[in-house]
């Protein structure tokens, strides 16, 4: 109920307290759910300060604006690095689950859940292209697109000899296989060695 | 607390209540001291139990310094991976925005603590915000459970909401923290546990002196689904288009386990950073307060020692006069 109110007021987003490389909207729908909280909190507990939500920990990202713009913002995640960080570029290509997408200016707004494969980013005349094992993307109205990786290669790094050894001894265990546990298991060592070696040679 | 010393080393002790010129010494209440009477009647003060004081201090000086030592190298190696990992939750907050004040039936309260202990007060703000959070989500029909991570909040947890704990894990950093030991960790969270809203209790590492408590929310795919339907923060949910997967709550349900791994990896190293901060602080004010207490202790016994030098003094010399005149 309040959420509803307070689009209605339309009050200007606060910035967070924090710089960060990422921007992200606080819109005043988030403003009132964290002073809800907050004040939920200090009705119960007086004492102690309301801990901090994550919100606090995130920049505004820019609203959706009216006409296309030029480039992509691409932040591109893993847990152990974020290899783009609101990185302007021209195209992304990911490879969903329904084959390789095509991530333009102005893309309508998708979730989309990853399968192993390229990922290849377009800038001007350069091409980066990184080996994905699996992930989510977040296509924003804004043209803002989050790639959130669990696993990702630059394509040099890879060795043509071991994906083949791995791909030969996954074939075998597949065929192996006894459980729905394993087979679904040996099932994705196949699917990423066949997508590696496709990798490796396309 | 002097008798005590006294029974302890095992001496004969002189009545402290008869007045000697070292009366002012002997009321010193950190180091209490005591006289004797030797073979010949030469009265001496022991300095003993002040050095022996002094000297289990200044060895507690240094083990803290040491320890303090070890917490920063530890922390300069968890901070990178801490700050490498902060981008994981952004884009899921972006995406789904944060609701800490959804009202669900099921809570479930994941505290993240540490094993060892010496690190300050963080364990105990985490419990302190897990019962908070227990307290506020509490209502006709609707019930908070606890899964607990951290030998610290389990022990403060099981003495009064032992009944409300699902599922405790510790040891978990025996090994280094990486992703899949984490992923692994809620993957057995998800199976076990059932919930609508998963609230995440952890110390967030702001910097070396200060640790946030924060409290992220991960709502599971049929509140996230009722939530978008009602409007509101997600409203906008149902204009992005859901590619590939039969159903939207397919997808939903990949998105929610894939949020919640990377929260969780992100709050693990958080609070990993935030113990060996507050371990490094907690260490750095006990070095300092035992070096405080090694100053007092060194001015008494200096005291001490320059006053039996001066009753050795004062004996021999009137001993001297008194065979002149």
């Amino acid at each position: 109920m309040l959420r509803q109110a307070s689009r209605l007021l339309a009050r200007r987003p606060i910035l967070a307290a924090r710089t960060r490389a990422f921007s992200t909207d606080l819109s005043a729908a988030d403003q009132t759910a964290d002073a809800a909280f907050a004040d939920a909190w200090n009705k119960v507990i007086p004492n102690m300060d309301p801990p901090k939500t994550p919100l606090s920990f995130m920049q505004p990202r820019p609203p959706t604006p009216s006409s296309i713009p030029s480039k992509l913002t691409v932040n591109f995640v893993l847990p152990y690095a974020s290899e783009l960080a609101t990185k302007e570029i021209d195209m992304v290509i990911v490879p969903a689950t329904t084959g390789q997408m095509g991530v333009l200016p102005g893309h309508v707004a998708t979730i989309a859940e990853l399968k192993p494969g390229v990922l290849s980013v377009h800038e001007g005349n350069e091409v980066t292209k990184y080996f994905v094992s699996s992930g989510f993307v977040f296509i924003h109205a804004n043209s803002f697109a989050d790639i959130i990786a669990v696993e990702a290669v630059p394509l040099d790094r890879l060795d043509a000899n071991l994906v083949q050894k791995g791909l030969a001894e996954f074939t075998s265990k597949l065929s192996s296989a006894t459980t729905d546990l394993e087979k679904a298991e040996t099932q994705i060592g196949v699917d990423v060695h066949s997508a590696l070696n496709s990798a490796l040679t396309g | 607390m002097a008798m005590a010393a006294l029974r302890r080393e095992g001496r004969r002790f002189a009545p402290l209540i008869s007045p000697r010129p070292i009366t002012a010494v002997r009321s010193s209440p950190i180091a209490p001291t005591y006289e004797d009477e030797g073979p010949i009647g030469v009265r001496y003060i022991s300095t003993q139990v002040v050095r022996n004081r002094m000297k289990s201090v200044k060895n507690i000086q240094k083990i803290t310094k040491a320890m303090k030592m070890v917490a920063a190298s530890k922390l300069r190696a968890v901070q990178t991976k801490t700050e490498n990992s902060r981008g994981l939750w952004q884009p899921f907050t972006a995406l789904l925005g944060d609701l800490p004040s959804v009202d669900v039936k099921k809570s479930v309260v994941v505290t993240i603590s540490s094993d060892k202990g010496l690190c300050g007060g963080i364990n105990s703000t985490a419990v302190k915000i897990s019962k908070g959070i227990r307290k506020l989500n509490s209502g006709p029909e609707k019930e908070t459970k606890y899964v607990v991570l951290g030998e610290k909040a389990k022990a403060q947890l099981i003495r009064d909401s032992k009944k409300d704990i699902e599922l405790i894990i510790t040891e978990l950093q025996k090994n280094p923290l990486n992703y899949t030991q984490v992923s692994v960790l809620a993957d057995e969270i998800l199976k076990n546990v059932e919930f609508d809203a998963l609230r995440i209790v952890f110390n967030k590492f702001q910097s070396v002196v200060s640790f946030l408590p924060t409290v992220s929310t991960v709502l599971s795919p049929e509140i996230v689904e009722r939530e978008a339907e009602s409007g509101g923060k997600l409203g906008d949910l149902d204009n992005y288009e859901i590619e590939g997967g039969e159903t939207k709550g397919e997808i939903l349900q990949n998105l929610v386990e894939f949020q919640f791994s990377c929260v969780m990896f992100n709050a693990v190293l958080e609070n990993a950073c935030s113990e060996q901060g507050a371990r490094m602080s907690a260490m750095d004010s006990s070095s300092r307060n035992a070096g405080d207490m090694l100053d007092r202790l060194t001015l008494t016994y200096n005291r001490t020692r320059q006053a039996s030098i001066t009753t050795e003094l004062i004996e021999i010399i009137s001993g001297a006069s008194a065979l002149e005149g």
